[in-house]
């Protein structure tokens, strides 16, 4: 595969490691009743779709950056790639 | 006489010897290993897979699923080779393959008479029960009558290589379509790489005899090579098959540099390339198919385009009086050609009636279906359905032609019928990939160059180039007109896949014992298997499985076709990559010093560290780490311990940053201070654990262990950027940039005040226990200063930068003789830390919480960091939860074994009763006995109680007395002293 970075241009895929479910960057906070069950649905429920989905992607042989790419799972087609940084903004306008 | 006189693309002046089975035979330059064969005479090169039928030489391509030959001998042998794709070469060895007795004589003949027992799914029916008796019996059996040719089971001597290629365009055949299309796409500056699996690029047009612009087709193939070889901007590859194609423009291709055992120890035998293309054209032509009658797979039944190209390019004549059998206008074409050549046709019989015959002054026999073959090891004679008896000692067989489309699916594009042309053709291919030609069911030449010339003009305008002339291909118009399917199933043993021995009766059975979907039949009965992935055989065997279901082609559908298209030796996937060169080795900074004093090396990740130092006189390596332990106690010891990560981390928030990753707090660590810290994953398990030092308000230097160095900056890197993207934190690793040693023991720091500058006071009371600061040594060199002590001794940490470390390290040995300094590697490490009851990787192992190992209390109640929340799980906190201790045996000259699990006394060894595991043991040379960590449950309560150490590996038991884990210096006087 190949994965478009925002910066480097086209990367080969091996050049990543792959996280998984960009939903967990939306990590809870620690509240004072320390509420376990968010935190579980948090670690393990994830979403597993056929189809387009956000997914963490980490630069590890290249500039060390957290991406966010949105491929379609069932023909692998990538279809954005954005720096988590830039992600978060937008979904925090969203 | 099998060789013509003239013509073809063999070089009669160049003769080349080789073997067959221990004869020597003799072909020419250009020849590959079977028309070399052929040439002389040789028609029955192997036995069937499962019979142990005679087989011959069926094709003349990658396609071929009867002559696989074993090439070359010894510790070189490789099997299951096609003589069909060998390049010939002098001194060329090969053997037959697959029988018990001589290739004409084979013993395992005897399966072909017991084929009514041998149908599909014969072993899974047979080898049932009883069950003793199938790792006893019937495995070595099978195993020893499976498979075909033979591995050396030496290690392969020869060279293998790997590569990687990036091009605008990727043509993919070197055929009539693909050079017209590379040259099309050649003249506009486009760079382009041409790859085909012949050794000679031309594709079919190598085998034809028809005129382009009123020259033979081989000629204009020159033409356009001469041109394509000049351009800079072209990479024309033979001998070299794509083998996959994978997302987004990605290819696999494997190039055969050599399979001659004289060159392969110095130069790659093979080369697997990747190739990166913005776009691909496919022009990989058609494959001819068989026809289903009786005993089709004798030896002298070919099919036919193969027979022209052997007539056409090699000179060969595979017969004296060949006969033709077709259902389209295509065997017409070979009839002529070998007339032409002067060879004797017997006669054409097609299937067809009501045809006019395409070529004249040929015998012909219309509407006719051959029900059977005769012969024992090679065609002597054909019975058509009237009952006339033909003799012959060749069939040349046209079925029709398959689009050569597996590269189309490697990405699930599922082929469509044409029901013209009575093929599958490629139907949603990559969204990078266009099909030209043959390979997309255009059989016709003249069709085939105005396609490739519009497809290719889009295609480099979507790329940014722009148009440039060619010259228009003048071509006779060839037409190609198929008759469909018969209707009727034919009977008798009739093969349908050659090289799995698949017959019609078996497909029957198959479907009728409920396997009706191809996958299904597929599997069962093992058609379009193995090496040749039935490049012949599938859509016969589909259009079996169409009469029988009574569904048309399309509704039966292929299999899903992955890759390799031909195989890819396991060799050329690991390149280089094999011995000590299978993964990359890193070096410490004192691997040259240690060499010098002797260290055995061990492997710990990547890297390659000093185990321990045997000197003179020593005979175990038990001897050598007692020492070292000893010494080092007593003295002092120096051991490198820069494999550790190391992390920089600088910003404002570094602080918050830090309690965030860390379970306890680090944001009020002072500054010249060093914390211990331990790092848990968000789901409460710890993750790993080292020490972090202050040097100023804003910058820390956290080091991690040696095995978790890469995942937890990893972690780091997305703790910051996903999870606190605003926080000012900035992370660098610096792992190989500072090289550290450990120096430890009473004599430390006597030692060390010698090699820093003057001025720099590390007394007890200017640098007690924890304190970290920056120094220089050794006049002059930079330095950071630890006193953190993973031995217990009085000890201290010390970073030089990498480029300094030769030098540092054999001037502190230099001074240190007068302090008895000894060297010491990971074994003495290890011992040290056990002795002291540190925590380590197996204690570390993704299964231990901060409670199990004692550290319950570090974990942060009030803010939030990474895993406190999910560590505080009811399960994760019960009362007899496994707690990390020390173990010694009640017996002090027994031998504690790490991995035994702890069994109350008295009770069986079980899963049930099942208390714990021992993480890490070791003999103390300080204690003078073998000791052990260990997680058990209620451990830290149950000091003094003795259980049993179960080692069920070599049924042992040893009664151990739990202990605390701190077996030397258990008060830490000696590190704070």
């Amino acid at each position: 595969m190949i994965i478009q970075h925002p910066d480097l241009g086209p990367r080969d895929s091996s050049e990543f490691v792959y996280k998984g479910d960009a939903e967990l960057l939306f990590r809870p906070e620690r509240t004072e009743n320390a509420d376990q069950e968010i935190f579980h649905d948090y670690l393990y429920l994830r979403n597993n779709p056929a189809g387009k989905h956000r997914e963490l992607w980490y630069h590890e042989y290249g500039d060390r950056s957290w991406l966010v790419v949105t491929r379609d799972t069932t023909n692998h087609e990538i279809l954005k790639v954005e720096y988590v940084k830039d992600y978060i903004k937008s979904y925090k306008v969203k | 006489m099998y060789r013509i006189k003239s013509g073809g693309l063999i070089n009669r002046n160049k003769e080349l010897n080789f073997s067959f089975n221990g004869k020597n035979f003799v072909g020419y330059e250009g020849d590959t290993l079977s028309s070399a064969l052929l040439g002389n005479g040789i028609h029955l090169v192997g036995r069937s897979f499962k019979y142990h039928r005679p087989r011959g030489i069926f094709s003349s391509g990658s396609e071929e699923p009867s002559a696989l030959v074993q090439l070359e001998e010894k510790n070189f042998t490789e099997p299951n080779i096609r003589a069909t794709t060998v390049k010939l070469y002098d001194g060329l060895v090969s053997n037959s393959q697959n029988h018990v007795g001589s290739l004409s004589w084979d013993f395992m003949r005897i399966n072909d008479y017991l084929s009514t027992f041998l149908s599909a799914g014969f072993y899974y029916k047979t080898f049932m029960w009883p069950k003793a008796f199938w790792e006893k019996v019937y495995e070595p059996i099978i195993r020893n009558a499976a498979g075909l040719g033979k591995l050396s089971k030496e290690s392969d001597p020869s060279k293998y290589d790997k590569g990687y290629l990036h091009c605008d365009l990727l043509v993919i055949g070197a055929g009539p379509a693909g050079l017209y299309s590379a040259l099309i796409a050649a003249r506009t500056g486009a760079k382009i790489i041409v790859v085909d699996e012949d050794f000679i690029l031309g594709g079919s047009f190598n085998g034809e005899n028809i005129n382009i612009n009123d020259n033979i087709c081989s000629d204009w193939v020159k033409s356009i090579l001469s041109e394509l070889n000049s351009l800079k901007n072209v990479r024309l590859m033979s001998s070299t098959t794509l083998y996959g194609s994978f997302d987004h423009g990605i290819y696999g291709a494997l190039e055969v540099k050599s399979y001659n055992s004289k060159n392969t120890i110095t130069k790659p035998r093979h080369i697997l390339w990747k190739i990166y293309s913005k776009f691909s054209v496919l022009c990989t032509g058609a494959l001819e198919r068989s026809i289903l009658f009786e005993n089709n797979d004798l030896p002298g039944i070919m099919l036919s385009k193969s027979v022209r190209h052997y007539c056409n390019r090699w000179g060969v004549i595979p017969g004296n009086n060949i006969s033709i059998y077709t259902n389209n206008d295509d065997g017409w074409e070979t009839a002529k050609d070998l007339k032409k050549a002067g060879c004797n046709v017997v006669c054409i019989i097609d299937q067809r009636s009501n045809i006019k015959p395409p070529i004249e002054n040929i015998d012909h026999i219309l509407g006719r279906n051959i029900v059977k073959a005769k012969g024992n090891l090679r065609i002597s004679s054909i019975k058509l359905d009237n009952g006339r008896i033909i003799n012959t000692d060749c069939l040349a067989v046209s079925g029709g032609y398959n689009p050569n489309l597996h590269l189309t699916c490697h990405q699930r594009g599922k082929p469509k019928w044409n029901e013209v042309n009575h093929c599958f053709v490629p139907h949603n291919p990559p969204k990078t990939m266009e099909v030209i030609g043959a390979a997309n069911g255009l059989f016709n030449h003249e069709e085939m160059f105005n396609d490739s010339k519009i497809k290719l003009t889009k295609i480099l305008r979507n790329l940014g180039f722009r148009k440039i002339a060619v010259e228009k291909v003048n071509i006779s118009k060839k037409v190609y007109q198929i008759s469909p399917f018969p209707k009727k199933i034919p009977e008798g043993k009739i093969w349908v896949d050659l090289q799995n021995d698949v017959t019609v009766k078996d497909i029957k059975l198959a479907v009728h014992e409920g396997f009706h979907s191809v996958e299904l039949l597929k599997r069962y009965t093992t058609l379009g298997m193995a090496t040749d992935q039935g490049k012949n055989s599938n859509v016969l065997g589909l259009s079996v499985l169409s009469l029988i279901k009574n569904k048309t082609m399309h509704e039966v559908g292929t299999t899903i076709f992955r890759p390799p298209f031909t195989p890819v030796p396991i060799g050329a996937f690991a390149g280089r990559s094999r011995g000590k060169h299978f993964k990359p080795f890193r070096l410490t900074p004192s691997h040259n010093w240690a060499k010098s004093n002797n260290a055995v090396f061990v492997e710990a990740g990547n890297w390659l560290r000093a185990q321990w130092y045997p000197i003179k006189g020593e005979k175990t390596w038990r001897e050598s780490v007692d020492r070292e332990v000893i010494q080092t106690r007593n003295n002092v010891g120096i051991c490198d311990v820069t494999t550790l990560g190391k992390i920089d981390i600088k910003g404002k928030d570094s602080g918050a940053f830090l309690n965030f990753v860390y379970a306890n707090n680090f944001g009020k660590l002072p500054v010249g201070k060093v914390r211990y810290g331990l790092m848990l994953r968000d789901d409460g398990i710890a993750f790993d654990d080292g020490t972090t030092a202050r040097f100023s308000e804003n910058h820390f230097v956290m080091t991690t262990t040696t095995a978790n160095a890469v995942t937890v900056f990893r972690h780091l890197e997305f703790c910051k950027q996903c999870l606190k993207p605003d926080w000012d934190v900035h992370l660098i690793s610096t792992t190989d940039h500072w090289a550290q040693f450990a120096i430890a023991g009473p004599k430390s720091r006597k030692l060390l005040q010698e090699i820093c500058d003057p001025k720099i006071d590390i007394s007890n009371d200017k640098f007690p226990f924890m304190a970290c600061a920056k120094i220089t040594v050794l006049e002059g060199i930079p330095a950071r200063l630890f006193r953190i002590s993973f031995s217990g001794e009085l000890a201290y940490e010390i970073a030089v930068p990498r480029r300094y470390a030769d030098f540092f390290v054999k001037k502190i040995s230099e001074i240190g003789k007068k302090y008895s300094l000894v060297p010491y590697g990971t074994e003495a490490l290890g011992v040290m830390r056990i002795e002291k009851g540190h925590a380590a990787g197996n204690e570390l192992n993704g299964q231990t919480t901060a409670h199990n190992l004692g550290l319950g209390k570090m974990v942060s109640k009030l803010n939030d960091c990474v895993g406190n929340t999910m560590s505080e799980r009811d399960e994760l906190n019960k009362d007899d939860a496994l707690k990390l201790v020390g173990f010694i045996p009640t017996n002090k000259k027994q031998q504690l074994v790490a991995g035994s699990h702890f069994i109350e006394k008295g009770q069986i060894a079980n899963l049930e009763n099942d208390q714990g595991w021992m993480s890490s043991v070791a003999f103390s040379p300080m204690l003078n006995h073998s000791i052990g960590l260990g997680y058990i449950k209620r451990g830290n309560q149950r000091y003094g109680e003795k259980v049993n150490a179960v080692n069920p590996l070599k049924n042992e038991i040893t009664e151990v007395e739990i202990h605390s884990p701190h077996f030397y210096d258990p008060e830490g006087e000696l590190l704070r002293g």
